[in-house]
């Protein structure tokens, strides 16, 4: 390549002009260390380029899973009859303008007094497939793996290692509030037990939940 | 007309004069190869290719239609499949080719273990090979996610579970699969780019590499039992046999392989004829949720597999054990790379190709039917058989509407009609007592959820009347200690039946 480069300047190409083989090793060392200094230089713009790149594409992992979400309303309180566990649904808070259906969230809600509920995802702790309620045997069932859970939402049977998931809630006036942001995985929410997630509002105006987890724990 | 030749002639030493490709292609494609291996059973490389071909090429037409966004994923496949001439076909083509794809992939994998090829000077040859096994099972499950219906929107749900139980950066890692809090426009957009720019350009590029090693050591030779690989030698004889009994690979060797792939492509095209596009199933909305979420046929074992790991161990399993295939897979030519290659005398990898393939078999077998799934609308459907019905007390025929009404039947199969997650009732009082079935009944146990919540005392004993008299004409099952109490008290039984138990909770 140099000595192509260097073609006009020289004389001749040909070997009765060349430069001593002395001159020719100090033209290639000096162009050598010349080469070697571009790599490093491309190694240096590299970095610099790469690093936006990175966070780019790291972006969605960089942020703060326990802050996405938000409260939102799933209906009034009238529409769980004390003692039931009733499927709703709404749109997620953390939705983005392309996902169509996929923003919506199925909860099975189970109210039980008058003020008090339970939300659960329903995405199984196993894997997250998706729950149904049989009022009757008074379970929760997964159609994939077989998981069970009773109607407080903690383990009855089969593969998963804990409860259901559970959003936080609270009443507002005669309407049912529940956090939801996140999709529920054994990662995303672990809310079951009693350490509570990191929360933006004040925990003061929010009717706890907490009881009402975790009691039924098997032994 | 021979000034016709010469001008053709003439055209092509200008084109090659300046690219300088067809004849150095032209020798790569007729090199001599060992006559041994001219043989039907190696021509399933090739194939893999020309499938890989056909994936790319009906890849970028489906492209030209289908719409790579959570809100319209959906309708665009109803489109292709319904509105646009043949995009039906098209679909199909891509969707069988898929599965052909990987089944030609893993044959070749066997057939290159079973015969020692990968053994000196080809280990990195079998390393590059399994890159492309995975990155052809990555298109097989990105792909999936491509046909955006409910069963990619579990199974991204699946996937995001697994993700989550890696520990410290689960979460992290579940937004960076889903591009986002939840799946949905991003999750979609990143799997399209995954499945049509990033694997596919590491799957071209590490087939070329592939194909490239292929030629510079040249396609392995027959095996003999007893001609051991060894680095000092095996290279000269290689080439030794290659001078003695070479035949060109094209035509004398390839033609088999061309044969192979054209009856390949053929089968695609028929299966892709008669038995047409892969779904889409159901619309993905997650808040339908009667549904019954089921991967792609390559991963019905994974399904199966994790239906059946306990508890304790399944994360690390699910964790650690695909890094160990892996690793494993990647260090067989490095620990093996001489030696034997006859797989007549490697009884060790024979047993391994029948344990895994058999293993494998049986998994995709069971997950066809998922017998540990609850059959979520037994409890309605399934009847109960009429002979168990016949000359019962009401009470007994009571208890059998409990039993549907509780939905047992979800779990545990009445003639053979049911759940299988628990075991037949047909002749559970053979097997337990009455005793047995109360305390199972009441408190759960094994599988079993406990019911003593969702049934009252009056439901419970119906129930267990009616279990009682399914003991499939065998003699019923008795506690021997009873017949003890029973002779310490010297009365005769008044019924076999016991105390309705204290320990019935309430109902809350």
């Amino acid at each position: 390549m140099s000595e192509l480069l260097n073609h006009p300047d020289e004389p001749s190409q040909s070997g009765i002009d060349a430069p001593l083989p002395d001159a020719k090793a100090a033209l290639h060392s000096r162009r050598a260390f010349l080469f070697k200094l571009s790599v490093m230089l491309n190694a240096a713009v590299g970095a610099v380029l790469a690093v936006p790149l990175v966070g780019y594409l790291l972006g969605p992992a960089l942020k703060k899973g326990s802050n996405t979400g938000s409260w939102i309303v799933l209906g009034g309180i009238n529409d769980f009859p004390v003692g039931e566990t009733r499927l709703a649904d709404f749109r997620s808070p953390v939705a983005s303008f392309d996902d169509g259906d996929t923003a919506k969230v199925a909860c099975w809600v189970r109210r039980i007094s008058d003020r008090q509920f339970q939300v659960f995802a329903v995405n199984c702790a196993h894997l997250g497939c998706p729950v149904r309620w049989f009022a009757q045997s008074k379970l929760f069932l997964c159609p994939c793996h077989g998981g069970a859970y009773y109607e407080d939402g903690s383990r009855a049977s089969g593969p998963p290692e804990r409860g259901l998931f559970e959003y936080r809630y609270r009443l507002d006036g005669d309407s049912l509030v529940i956090h939801a942001g996140d999709m529920p995985t054994l990662a995303t929410q672990a809310s079951c037990k009693q350490k509570p997630l990191i929360q933006i509002d004040p925990a003061g105006n929010e009717t706890a939940s907490a009881p009402a987890r975790s009691r039924r724990w098997p032994a | 007309m021979a000034s016709m030749k010469q001008r053709v002639l003439a055209a092509y030493e200008w084109l090659e004069h300046r690219l300088g490709l067809i004849k150095p292609l032209s020798e790569a494609a007729a090199h001599p190869t060992p006559e041994n291996n001219a043989s039907w059973w190696y021509v399933f490389g090739s194939a893999a290719t020309v499938l890989l071909i056909l994936q790319v090429v009906t890849g970028i037409l489906l492209a030209l239609v289908y719409s790579p966004s959570a809100n319209e994923a959906w309708t665009s496949l109803g489109i292709l499949n319904h509105s646009i001439p043949l995009g039906w076909y098209l679909r199909a083509l891509h969707g069988w080719g898929s599965d052909f794809m990987i089944a030609i992939v893993l044959i070749h994998m066997v057939q290159a273990f079973l015969f020692g090829a990968y053994k000196f000077p080809r280990e990195l040859t079998w390393m590059i090979g399994v890159g492309l096994l995975l990155l052809t099972l990555g298109m097989a499950f990105t792909g999936q996610v491509m046909r955006f219906d409910q069963d990619a929107y579990w199974g991204l749900g699946i996937g995001a579970s697994i993700m989550s139980r890696v520990p410290f950066i689960g979460a992290p890692l579940v937004h960076l699969l889903l591009g986002g809090p939840i799946i949905g426009g991003a999750t979609v957009s990143r799997f399209f780019t995954l499945h049509v720019f990033v694997i596919p350009g590491l799957l071209l590029a590490f087939a070329f590499v592939h194909i490239f090693m292929t030629l510079k050591h040249g396609v392995s030779d027959w095996p003999m039992p007893g001609r051991l690989v060894s680095k000092a030698t095996y290279e000269r004889e290689y080439r030794e046999l290659t001078a003695k009994t070479g035949i060109p690979f094209v035509p004398d060797a390839a033609w088999k392989d061309a044969v192979f792939a054209a009856a390949i492509i053929l089968a695609v095209m028929a299966c892709a004829f008669y038995f047409g596009p892969f779904g889409p199933t159901g619309t993905p909305d997650p808040t339908i949720i009667q549904t019954v979420p089921k991967p792609d046929f390559a991963f019905l074992w994974i399904y199966a597999l994790l239906a059946f790991l306990p508890t304790s161990v399944e994360t690390p399993f699910m964790l650690i054990m695909p890094v160990l295939v892996i690793v494993a897979m990647l260090l067989l030519p490095v620990f093996a790379g001489e030696g034997e290659r006859h797989w007549a005398r490697r009884p060790v990898a024979v047993l391994m190709v029948s344990v895994i393939a058999l293993t494998l078999g049986i998994f995709t077998r069971l997950a066809t039917y998922t017998p540990w799934s609850p059959i979520m609308d037994a409890w309605t459907s399934a009847p109960v058989p009429a002979k168990y019905l016949h000359n019962r007390t009401p009470l007994e025929r009571q208890g059998a509407l409990v039993l549907q009404d509780k939905q047992c039947r979800n779990c545990h199969s009445l003639g053979n009609v049911g759940g299988q997650r628990g075991p037949a009732l047909d002749a559970i009082a053979s097997r337990m007592t009455e005793d047995q079935i109360i305390r199972q009944v009441l408190q759960g146990g094994g599988n079993m959820p406990a019911y003593g919540n969702a049934l009252n005392p009056a439901e419970t004993k119906a129930l267990i009347r009616f279990l009682m008299t399914l003991n499939g004409n065998l003699t019923p099952a008795v506690d021997s200690s009873r017949e003890l109490t029973h002779a310490e008290q010297t009365q005769p039984p008044q019924t076999t039946q016991p105390p309705m138990p204290a320990s019935a909770p309430k109902t809350p």
